[in-house]
């Protein structure tokens, strides 16, 4: 089934805040194995010249996850959740995250398109503070696979 | 998470001097059930192709998978684990599933990168790969490091 046409473009505005924490930075680097000391240790990250210990790079995977999936269970775009699989992912930082910033997300359904019975989706979303400051550009291809194709 | 770091024998010395080609250390990690679903709680991604195997079955796939932003984290271990800058920017594709078997051993992902250019503004990019029973997991993975 094709997907919605008319969402491309569609903008979808912060529905509410995410605040940083300190144990769930740490909780991330342990669960990807990296805890390095900047990521844990508020001194060290201080001394490094951030406000607080900092994120590692796809940290916001966390917020951005849930800004797909707010879009992706509209039941207007026409998605089967099911058949979907993450095409690909990208992170563009402007400013390192550290624990305490709030941040914020706004959505973007950047284009639609339909190849060999696939369905394709990109989604950009701007993560920024809720004072305005840039701090990550992700951006995620989500493909859905063909139904028909596998019945066959 | 069981892991082989590999030899940082290439910058020791030299001081920060990076050149096109240079190999950056190599990651060997084994994912096991326990380590997805520790990710899966720490990401807040509780999609069950990634802890329930009947659930992974039943839309076709193998087994449990690895989630893809886990293998991609880890790559981005070896650029981090580097320590020649800030990652700035990164993106990768998911091309195949790392499949995730029910035992302790789990399954053995291999990481590796090598500079692929020095740009204009003096960062780098570097070309990731990671590695499955000998296959490619991630295509076009690619980090720019800002020194």
């Amino acid at each position: 089934m094709a997907l919605e046409q008319s969402f491309v473009g569609r903008e979808y505005p912060p529905e509410s805040v995410y605040e940083v924490g300190r144990e769930k930075i740490r909780e991330f680097a342990e669960a990807i194995g990296d805890p390095r000391p900047e990521y844990v240790d508020v001194e060290v990250a201080r001394s490094l010249g951030y406000a607080d210990v900092v994120a590692p790079p796809t940290f916001t995977t966390i917020v951005n996850l849930a800004s797909i999936n707010r879009i992706v269970n509209d039941p207007e775009l026409g998605l089967d959740y099911s058949r979907m699989v993450h095409g690909d992912q990208s992170f563009t930082h402007h400013s390192p995250v550290v624990a305490g910033d709030r941040l914020e997300v706004t959505t973007t359904v950047e284009s639609i398109s339909r190849r060999a019975g696939n369905d394709f989706i990109t989604l950009r979303a701007e993560i920024r503070t809720e004072a305005g400051d840039p701090r990550v550009t992700t951006k995620a291809l989500l493909v859905v696979r063909d139904a028909d194709e596998e019945q066959a | 998470m069981s892991e082989i770091l590999g030899d940082s024998a290439a910058s020791s010395e030299a001081g920060p001097a990076v050149a096109v080609g240079d190999q950056l250390p190599e990651l060997k990690v084994h994912l096991t059930r326990a380590d997805l679903v520790r990710y899966a709680g720490a990401a807040l991604d509780f999609n069950p192709i990634h802890w329930n195997e009947a659930f992974a079955k039943g839309v076709g796939l193998p087994d449990v998978i690895a989630h893809g932003m886990l293998t991609m984290a880890l790559a981005g271990r070896v650029v981090t684990d580097w320590g020649m800058g800030a990652l700035v920017d990164y993106q990768a594709r998911f091309t195949r599933p790392v499949v995730v078997p029910n035992d302790d051993t789990g399954a053995l992902v291999e990481l590796s990168g090598k500079v692929g250019a020095i740009l204009d503004d003096g960062s780098i990019r570097v070309d990731l790969s990671a590695k499955f029973e000998g296959r490619a997991v991630l295509g076009k993975a690619i980090a720019i490091v800002r020194p």
